[in-house]
């Protein structure tokens, strides 16, 4: 009776309303929950079996075996795991709502130095996608701005919220670096026996480069006065970059543009993370020395050249682990849309990763690398309670279903468009 | 005293190369001065053609032509007699594939050229005149009526030895008539040998700004219909008017027929062409033949040549040889060998100076062919005889018989020899001079008398190599010599330091006597004369003895991982593995299979076979082998957008056997995939099923047997909705789209129709875009549609069940979901994404329930990557059912084996585990559904195509291979010498991957160095 009565209110719903806007962001957290008898994927690496997570007030207060769930509302989670919620480092959620459609895009601005351009004020809570992220366990994203050389700053944003200073979690954790291409590609039209580009793409990209120092090197002695009598806008919006307050994301691929990125480190003491080095194993203990961060774009790739391991994409985090470098997995996958992140990790489990380390690459290690770690990427008292319950495995498709998720403490909806569809057409065929 | 003489007349009374003839008609600005152009070459060594050789013989040569050549010929009187004693006569090369003399046709470029996705369209011709529809067909073209002697380049051409070319307008996909002529330095009307010597075709669009064809399968198919038409207007239908097109067409078919195909692939395309309709071509290859020289031998076809090397490339920069692929590389060590591997193969061939970036490189590069095993009498005969025998002018030219044009070379030794000097070449009978300084070889010794003011001085001279003279008496003093082959300089020095003393002396030569002046260090003038004494010595060759080759292997395919020897089917047992059957027994834990003579031969426990290979499937999976639906890769071209209707494309006309990613959806465990058309049009092209027979030649790749597909789609690809520049494509509206069919099937129905009232009497013009339709009509060809939202998916199948032939499949179909049921009742099939969406407006409403629904209404489901990346994770893609919607894990996995086996009509061969069917096979680590599944081993046929351990093995192998060849690019590169392969500093140049997509959605996630065809402006 139950089940016939969610039916009816479910059709009413999907049939009413547009889906999505119906989705109440879930209230602050009033009850304390405990969470029992999971399987803890702590997030640092540890599991801890058959144990419970007391969260109070959206912060976590408990983790362990021998925990008190006194006061608490007890949830039993036998059989089931518990991961810390899943972060996509570099997103372009809320940004870009249909990729064909330039209405439905803000993610790219005209310009070639936009550090004061910031992503937080155009991420749309109300995107389609986001709910679709968070029954996977994704519950936090960096928003990044594309386009230009410097590209803006990038907010870090959980995936619950009325409007974009409700999502807010973390705002302009750093400032986006698009390394021109120093990659010989060729041009439309200039492929298989046409014209080669006119000039040297490479020389052009170094030039840019340049530029970019330049940028920096009167920002730094712009901010070393502290009176203008002209403000200017560009400089101030790098000026944590120069004291860490901020990270510089180098959006770079190739062994060339990583060490002019490691040239960047050593000229201007920015904490630097690399977006993107899908060749980044090739100089995996460079980066390691100069404390360099990676940001793996896209496990789910072929390989870059023809001749590499064929599966070298899926083995690049193994080899940054085993070099000790930082480095988080992201999906930015335009045609899926970002939900595959925790089977991006599978991946790289199954080529090498632990399945812990691999979990790291979306938890904890995503969390350091976007400054965060301090709140969130790990189950551990003192943190946010950003907690997914999954019925197995997260990292494989067919165990990652997850039956609760909790942002800051507060109990989501898993509900989605792409759900209620579903049940609509379930009902009209009967399948249900 | 009497033949130096007339030898010295020759030389300077030709050295203008004055005319021999001028024309009757023409009026005369002068005093007449007809001559006859006779002469006697004597005492050479005359190389006839490449088999005989006359030793100290005679040749004659009247009004341009050979009046006699051998050992007791009559010397004519009037004939000018020239002393070739120590020289060589060979005939002069031939080149027929050259545009010397011809304008390059001017670009027409309203189309946009036409062959991007999003590119404005151009529909029809714009030439003007009673012409064909398609810009780009141009047999009207004839060489001859354009042709306009150009000295400068025919120097460059007469100075690397060759005589005549064939030359025409190397401009679009039939070009016309090339034209014979000779570059000898007359009037047009003398050098036009034959005015229509040959018809040409290539698969280059080129000028042309029409938008179809832009891909390879169109230019196919459109030379496979003017084929048709042309044989269908000589019965001058008035339905067609004058058509000047194929009219030229026609008169050009008794011509030898040569295609420009540029490639080993394209040149099998080409020949197939002319198979279908009767005509052998002469194939202009690409020089990477000799990686199939099999298939090449296997057309018959006569081919012709380039000797284009690839330069070496930097080889300093460790990341910019990241980049560089190991096939490049390898085509750098063995693209030299391409002519011996034909003359090895016994395939008839000849050279041409095409293609090449610096033709003065030719001579050189034809050594590097000689190095590699091109034999010497073969390389003339591929410039003489050969050409000019595919042409059917070996009577004319082509050798030094009587009766043929007088093209002929003199030389200072065997023509290709490396120290070997070109002194002349003679076109038509009239003499060019190339280096005729070196007619007189200076080296030796000579008795110089110098009448110094101080009395006469005797020195013996040896001149030496390099200039450099001794002057001998009493004292050996160093000098230097300079001969131009008439003027001489001498020069010695006495004493040293500063206090050395030089005296210089110049003159000319007067055949054996050198006479002139002299002035010694103070500035004294004296007169000197030297006579030859004797000839220098001749030293046994010195030179270091050549180093052996050490070349790489050709590998099937030439990529990376591609086998030395085509690997073969064995029995196999694979041992207590669980065995997924994706049939009724289900899930067999323990079990055992048997693979025999390429098929599946038993499973069940505890089998035996002493003849198997045993393989431990313990703890490890075995399923069928995974079938893609929806594949682009192993093609050259994917969309033909030229029109909204081109079903008489085939992909099978254009499959790429060189792709990668067989390979690496080997290692995902797939073993057939359907490759589609793209969607850029409303009624695609005919698909091909193919088997991943990695190393296999196109014909090879395609599933044996299998019922012809063909792709039709719908929605916003089709109406050019991501147009840049707008549409001018009719449809851009699904209304549109919908008519689109309507009217293609009404044309195709009226088609069937007239063919049949028309019988054998072959009125109708047949047209191969109908012929594929009335096939569907029959249930002849099945559809595969690419289709989104429902409304489009319902009107669809309205058309069908109007035409009465069903969508047997509907692919994509992310709104399938919402009219499942509709699609039940018509009996379609359906394969789709797992979990795309709102990357387009008509994907907004997509869901990853979408296969989980439609498999519960009972439609068969299969998964497909539509990608070549997540091709080779298509077994997590059905898994995603398991997590949306709760699927069962066999139910998933039947997703992508027998499923899409079902829907392709190839169930009963393939798709999965049951005795008697094809071995298409997959051993996983782990259950084939989870993340870490990794396939170990995936059999195809029997054949274990792709293996862990072996790929493991392979990386090694090519690392070293690269490392090896590296190290000897950067060899070359510090001994380059001219044309050696070596030289033209060029830097490593990356090696990109092109990818084929349908254009429907980014696909980003290519790897760093993939292109995306799209992306680029199709050219050819």
């Amino acid at each position: 009776m139950k089940k016939i009565i969610f039916y009816i209110s479910s059709l009413f719903i999907t049939a009413n309303v547009a889906a999505q806007e119906t989705m109440l962001p879930a209230l602050p957290q009033k009850e304390t929950i405990a969470l029992t008898n999971a399987t803890v994927h702590v997030g640092n690496g540890q599991v801890v079996n058959n144990a419970t997570v007391v969260f109070k007030n959206g912060k976590i207060t408990e983790v362990g075996a021998g925990a008190s769930t006194a006061g608490a509302k007890v949830i039993d989670c036998s059989g089931k795991h518990i991961y810390p919620g899943l972060i996509l480092t570099a997103s372009q959620l809320g940004l870009i709502e249909v990729n064909s459609i330039r209405a439905t895009i803000d993610a790219t601005e005209i310009g070639e130095m936009n550090p004061s351009i910031r992503s937080i004020v155009a991420y749309n809570t109300d995107s389609k996608i986001i709910n679709t992220l968070r029954p996977n366990g994704i519950l936090l994203a960096n928003i990044i701005p594309a386009g230009a050389v410097i590209s803006g700053s990038s907010s870090v944003v959980q995936l619950d919220a009325w409007n974009w200073e409700d999502a807010a979690y973390k705002t302009d954790v750093g400032i986006h670096f698009r390394m021109p291409s120093l990659l010989n590609r060729p041009r439309r039209g200039g492929f298989g026996g046409g014209p080669q580009t006119p000039s040297d793409p490479v020389k052009t990209g170094l030039e840019q480069i340049e530029k970019v120092k330049t940028f920096f090197r009167e920002a730094k002695a712009y901010m070393a006065e502290a009176k203008h009598e002209n403000t200017n806008l560009k400089f101030e919006a790098v000026k944590n970059l120069f004291d860490k307050k901020q990270k510089l994301f180098i959006h770079c691929n190739i062994v060339k543009e990583m060490l002019i990125a490691i040239d960047f480190v050593k000229e201007f003491g920015f904490d630097v993370v690399l977006v993107g080095a899908v060749d980044s194993w090739q100089i995996a203990d460079l980066l390691k020395q100069n404390n360099i961060a990676v940001i793996l774009n896209q496990l789910h790739d072929l390989p870059v050249m023809m001749d590499d391991d064929i599966d070298q994409p899926f083995k690049t985090p193994a080899m940054l682990q085993r070099a000790g470098v930082l480095f988080a997995i992201n999906d930015d996958d335009a045609n899926s849309r970002y939900r595959n992140l925790p089977f991006n990790a599978g991946t790289a489990s199954a080529y090498g990763l632990t399945k812990e380390e691999a979990l790291s690459a979306i938890t904890l290690n995503a969390a350091n690398i976007l400054g965060i770690a301090d709140k969130t990427g790990s189950i551990e008292p003192g943190k946010d309670a950003n907690i997914v319950v999954s019925e197995g495995d997260i990292l494989d498709m067919r165990t990652n279903i997850v039956t609760q998720a909790y942002i800051q403490g507060r109990q989501i909806d898993l509900n989605n468009k792409q759900k209620q569809l579903a049940d609509k057409y379930e009902t009209k065929y009967g399948i249900k | 005293m009497q033949k130096i003489k007339l030898l010295l007349a020759a030389l300077f009374t030709l050295t203008g190369a004055a005319r021999l003839n001028a024309q009757a008609t023409f009026p005369l600005n002068d005093v007449a001065s007809p001559k006859d152009g006779a002469y006697a070459f004597t005492n050479a060594t005359i190389v006839k053609d490449a088999q005989s050789t006359l030793q100290n013989a005679t040749m004659v040569i009247r009004q341009g032509k050979i009046v006699a050549t051998g050992n007791n010929i009559a010397i004519p009187k009037d004939a000018v007699i020239i002393d070739c004693s120590g020289k060589y006569i060979y005939p002069a090369f031939i080149d027929i594939y050259s545009d010397y003399g011809i304008p390059a046709a001017a670009q027409q470029t309203t189309g946009g050229g036409g062959g991007g996705f999003f590119r404005v369209q151009q529909m029809v011709s714009n030439t003007k005149g009673a012409y064909g529809w398609n810009q780009a067909i141009k047999p009207e073209t004839e060489a001859y009526k354009i042709f306009s002697a150009d000295d400068s380049k025919a120097k460059t051409l007469r100075d690397i030895g060759f005589g005549s070319v064939l030359t025409h307008q190397k401009d679009g996909i039939a070009r016309g008539a090339g034209a014979f002529v000779t570059l000898a330095n007359e009037a047009d009307n003398f050098v036009l040998l034959k005015d229509k010597a040959s018809a040409h075709y290539s698969f280059n669009r080129g000028s042309s700004g029409q938008s179809y064809p832009s891909s390879m399968m169109g230019m196919i198919a459109l030379l496979r219909q003017t084929y048709l038409d042309a044989q269908w207007y000589k019965s001058n239908p008035a339905a067609e008017g004058v058509n000047l097109s194929l009219k030229s067409w026609n008169d050009n078919q008794g011509l030898p027929q040569i295609f420009e195909a540029n490639d080993k692939w394209n040149n099998l395309r080409a020949d197939r062409i002319g198979d279908e309709f009767g005509v052998q071509y002469i194939i202009k290859g690409g020089g990477n033949e000799y990686q199939r020289i099999k298939e090449m031998a296997d057309t018959k076809a006569s081919f012709i040549l380039s000797l284009n090397y690839p330069a070496a490339m930097d080889a300093d920069d460790p990341n910019d040889l990241r980049f560089t692929g190991l096939d490049d590389l390898k085509h750098w060590e063995l693209a030299p060998s391409n002519p011996a591997a034909f003359e090895k193969a016994g395939i008839n061939f000849c050279l041409t100076t095409a293609d090449l970036a610096n033709i003065t490189e030719f001579m050189a590069n034809l050594r590097k062919a000689m190095e590699y095993g091109l034999t010497e009498q073969k390389a003339l005969d591929a410039l003489t005889k050969a050409p000019a025998t595919m042409l059917g002018m070996y009577d004319k030219i082509g050798s030094l018989d009587a009766g043929k044009i007088a093209n002929f070379l003199i030389t200072n030794g065997p023509v290709f020899g490396e120290k070997t000097v070109l002194l002349q070449n003679w076109t038509q009978g009239l003499k060019n001079a190339v280096k005729e300084e070196s007619w007189y070889d200076a080296k030796g010794t000579y008795n110089l008398m110098a009448n110094t003011i101080t009395g006469p001085k005797a020195f013996s001279v040896e001149l030496k190599d390099a200039g450099v003279a001794s002057f001998m008496s009493k004292d050996t003093l160093t000098g230097k010599y300079s001969y131009d082959g008439k003027l001489v300089k001498l020069s010695y020095t006495e004493g040293r330091g500063p206090n050395a003393k030089e005296t210089i002396l110049s003159g000319v030569a007067s055949g054996n006597i050198w006479n002139g002046r002299g002035s010694d260090a103070q500035g004294n003038i004296f007169t000197w004369t030297a006579t030859f004494d004797k000839k220098p010595e001749v030293k046994a060759d010195s030179a270091r003895p050549k180093q052996p080759l050490v070349l790489g292997k050709i590998t099937y395919p030439f990529l990376s991982y591609g086998w030395d020897e085509m690997p073969k089917a064995g029995n196999i047992l694979i041992k207590n593995a669980t065995v997924w059957t994706s049939e009724k027994e289900g899930k067999l834990e323990n079990t055992d299979v048997l693979v025999k003579d390429g098929k599946i031969a038993a499973f069940g426990k505890n089998l035996t076979d002493a003849t198997a290979r045993v393989i431990d499937g313990t703890g490890k999976h075995v399923t069928a082998g995974i079938i893609d639906e929806h594949s682009h890769i192993a093609s050259s071209s994917t969309n033909e957008g030229g029109q909204s209707v081109t079903s008489e494309v085939r992909i099978g006309d254009n499959l790429n056997p060189d792709d990668m990613n067989i390979y690496r959806q080997l290692s995902g465990g797939v073993t057939s995939s359907h490759i589609l058309h793209g969607s850029a049009n409303t009624i695609g092209g005919q698909t091909q099923l193919i088997k991943l027979r990695w190393g296999a030649n196109d014909q090879d790749l395609k599933f044996a047997g299998a019922d012809g597909f063909i792709k039709f789609a719908l929605g916003e690809n089709v109406k050019r909705s991501s147009a840049t520049q707008g549409n001018t494509r009719f449809p851009d509206t699904r209304m549109g789209v919908d008519q689109v069919f309507m009217d293609a099937f009404q044309r195709a129905s009226d088609y069937q129709a007239a063919m049949k009232a028309s019988g054998s009497k072959g009125s109708v013009r047949r047209d191969l875009e109908l012929d594929a339709l009335v096939e569907i009509m029959n249930k002849k060809r099945f559809i595969t549609c690419h289709s989104y939202v429902q409304s489009e998916i319902n009107a669809a199948m309205k058309v069908g069940e109007k035409f009465g032939f069903p969508f047997n499949t509907f692919t994509h179909i992310l709104e399938g979901y919402k009219v499942a049921d509709k699609m039940k009742a018509h009996g379609a099939n359906v394969s789709t994404f797992s979990d795309w969406w709102t990357y387009k407006m008509e994907v907004v409403d997509a869901i990853p329930y979408n296969a989980y629904i439609m498999h519960k209404v009972g439609l068969n489901v299969a998964i497909n990557s539509d990608d070549a990346e997540m091709a080779r994770r298509l077994n997590q893609e059905a898994a995603k059912s398991v997590k949306y919607g709760g699927m069962s894990e066999e139910e998933a996995l039947k997703m992508v084996t027998i499923n899409p086996a079902k829907m392709l009509h190839v169930d009963s061969k393939t798709g999965s585990i049951k005795v008697g069917k094809d071995a298409d096979l997959v051993v996983w680590s782990d259950n084939p559904l989870s993340i870490y599944a990794k396939a170990e081993k995936t059999i195809v046929d029997g054949i274990v195509y792709f293996d862990r351990d072996r790929d493991a093995a392979m990386r090694i192998q090519n690392k070293n291979e690269k490392a090896r060849l590296i190290q000897k690019m950067a060899a070359a590169k510090r001994t380059a010498a001219p044309g050696a392969g070596g030289a033209g500093g060029r830097g490593a140049r990356p090696r990109f991957e092109v990818i084929n997509s349908c254009a429907d959605h980014d696909h980003h996630n290519h790897g760093l160095l993939g292109i995306d065809a799209d992306e680029l402006e199709n050219s050819n």
